[in-house]
């Protein structure tokens, strides 16, 4: 009797939590949908091929996003090739060789767990006047690309680390008792097993930096012209959506295709790194 | 004693008619961690080319010992070694040593197989690169031989491209000893190398190691004494004395299980301890 009664009580409470968190997906998802969904609405009409080749016209009012796309590639790429080789080699030293009791590494990783907190807008001020002013590099790709450099460093660097890491010991003491040296155990054997980490980290990077406006506001600025080189300043597609959408009466329609446009591109970098770190997973090697 | 053993007898006499002097020669040598010691004043000599088992209970120190060979020892945080380690001639604790080349010389097998995360053939080239080894067609028939010597050729010869991880656990064991073999070690130190495979495959390894007697020397640590008992030449006992592991008999195999001196080691092989 008892029995059946609490065996009646449990299933009410396990109904009922169930309730609960199938309500919480489905406000986050209905969230999701809604505004994927306004954004479709308004701005689907828009993407076309044209639209991503040509140049804005009217202020960005008609035409299309050719340049921006380049300088936000531009900008990206400034960003990776600086962050990627600084942040692996710093996530290595910090895994590998500061031990935890280590005042240096202490001291690394307290600033990155600072700077990982610092908004945006300060990296921004900062990079104009670092990069543009003492620098010299005026409002640039390369300033751009340098600042938001510094803003993804401490997400790079502490999943890079968290990725070296998860390497078991053991590739550690198989490759010392082979006499790899402590070189080649990094790049040939920990690395390759890091990978995983290495690239949630470059997700996370890209994304923030592909997300950023104000960082760019200050450092690459908003001239939309096709740029020349590295030197000249140029238009992000998040800085493009923002302008669209705040300056320019009549932006509306071409802000929300772009907004579809920059939606798409992060999923899609999403899906190829997932992809890439599955295919690492699974095989679980780094073919010859 | 088996044919094997007296070729190797007569040859052996024929090179040098005095006992070789050891190839390993630990003196008063002793492993701490922090401030626990873990072995205490191992004496020890291992002749060229013989088979050692090393065997006692758990927590006794032979894992310890047997990392402090190679300086693999250096590895573990708070771990210390004092006393000497002579490698033919060489004291290896010396601060100055190539640790590299070191273990290029003195490999090391462990309890759990380890194979890189990478295909079988890169598995035997990369410490084969490491070591200056050129040339495609060198390495690539390096590894033949290798694969061919623990007999794993037949069975991989088709998926060399395959991830290591994807063999059988006795199949990964002897990837990882034909890897120590590929860099032609006159010493190869195994920790408890069949204790995470089933019969058969400890079998398989088994026959491996005596395959390897007279070429490589071998200290093997293990738990099964019928094992120690068929495949080694030598065999020394640790035992746990005052908190500390030491060496309580060493010997040839078979006085050390029908005539142990040391009371420990007579209740251990009868089976009435540990
Ligand atoms: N990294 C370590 N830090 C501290 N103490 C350790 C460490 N490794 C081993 N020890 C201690 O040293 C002693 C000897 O350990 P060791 O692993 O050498 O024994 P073993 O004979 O190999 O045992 P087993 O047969 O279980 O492998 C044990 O008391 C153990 O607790
Ligand atoms: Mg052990």
């Amino acid at each position: 009797m008892v029995d059946a009664l609490r065996a009646r009580r449990h299933r009410i409470e396990d109904l009922a939590a169930a309730v609960v968190v199938w309500a919480a997906a489905l406000g986050v998802t209905a969230v999701f949908v809604w505004i994927l969904g306004g954004l479709l609405w308004r701005g689907l009409g828009g993407v076309s091929w044209s639209f991503l080749v040509q140049a804005p016209r009217d202020a960005g009012r008609a035409g299309g996003i050719g340049p921006v796309l380049v300088s936000t590639g531009l900008i990206l790429a400034v960003c990776l090739a600086v962050s990627l080789p600084i942040g692996l080699g710093a996530a290595a030293l910090l895994a590998e060789f500061a031990s935890d009791r280590h005042l240096f590494g202490r001291l690394v990783r307290r600033s990155l767990d600072v700077l990982a907190g610092v908004p945006s807008i300060v990296f921004g001020l900062f990079g104009g006047v670092f990069f543009c002013q003492v620098l010299g590099m005026g409002f640039s790709i390369m300033a751009g690309g340098l600042t938001l450099a510094c803003m993804v460093l401490p997400i790079l660097i502490r999943s890079a680390e968290v990725g070296f890491r998860s390497v078991p010991d053991e590739h550690r003491h198989a490759a010392a008792a082979l006499g790899l040296s402590r070189a080649s155990t990094l790049f040939k054997v920990l690395l390759p097993a890091a990978m995983p980490g290495v690239i949630v980290g470059v997700v996370l990077g890209v994304g923030r930096a592909m997300a950023e406006t104000a960082a760019l506001l200050f450092t690459s600025g908003y001239v939309d012209r096709m740029p020349g080189s590295l030197w000249d300043s140029g238009r992000s597609l998040s800085i493009h959506i923002y302008h669209l959408a705040m300056n320019i009466s009549g932006g509306d329609a071409n802000a929300g295709a772009s907004a579809i446009v920059l939606m798409v591109l992060l999923l899609a970098i999403n899906l190829a790194a997932s992809f890439i770190a599955s295919h690492f997973l699974q095989r679980g090697v780094v073919s010859v | 004693m088996n044919r094997d053993a007296a070729l190797r007898l007569t040859a052996f006499d024929d090179v040098s008619p005095r006992p070789a002097p050891p190839l390993i020669r630990t003196c008063c040598l002793s492993v701490h961690y922090g401030a626990k010691t873990a072995v205490r004043d191992v004496e020890l000599d291992i002749a060229e080319g013989a088979v050692t088992a090393l065997i006692g209970p758990s927590g006794c120190g032979k894992s310890s010992f047997l990392y402090s060979l190679n300086r693999m020892t250096d590895l573990i945080p708070g771990c210390r070694v004092t006393g000497a380690v002579r490698i033919d001639g060489t004291d290896v604790c010396e601060p100055g040593v190539d640790t590299v080349l070191l273990r290029r010389r003195v490999g090391m097998i462990f309890q759990k197989p380890n194979p890189f995360p990478m295909s079988i053939r890169r598995n035997i080239e990369l410490p084969l690169k490491e070591h200056g080894v050129r040339g495609r067609a060198r390495r690539a028939e390096v590894v033949e031989t290798v694969l061919r010597d623990v007999g794993l050729w037949d069975e991989v010869k088709d998926r060399l491209h395959a991830p290591a991880q994807g063999l059988s656990g006795g199949q990964q064991q002897r990837l990882c000893i034909a890897r120590a073999l590929a860099l032609e070690p006159r010493v190869l130190l195994m920790d408890e190398p069949c204790s995470a495979l089933d019969p058969i495959a400890s079998g398989v390894v088994e026959d491996l190691i005596r395959r390897l007697r007279g070429r490589v020397t071998l200290l093997v640590v293990t738990h099964n004494l019928a094992q120690a008992r068929r495949i080694a030449d030598a065999t020394g006992v640790f035992w746990v004395r005052d908190g500390a592991g030491a060496l309580v008999e060493h010997g040839p195999t078979d006085a050390v299980f029908e005539r142990p001196a040391a009371e420990e080691t007579r209740r251990y092989v009868t089976g009435l301890h540990g």
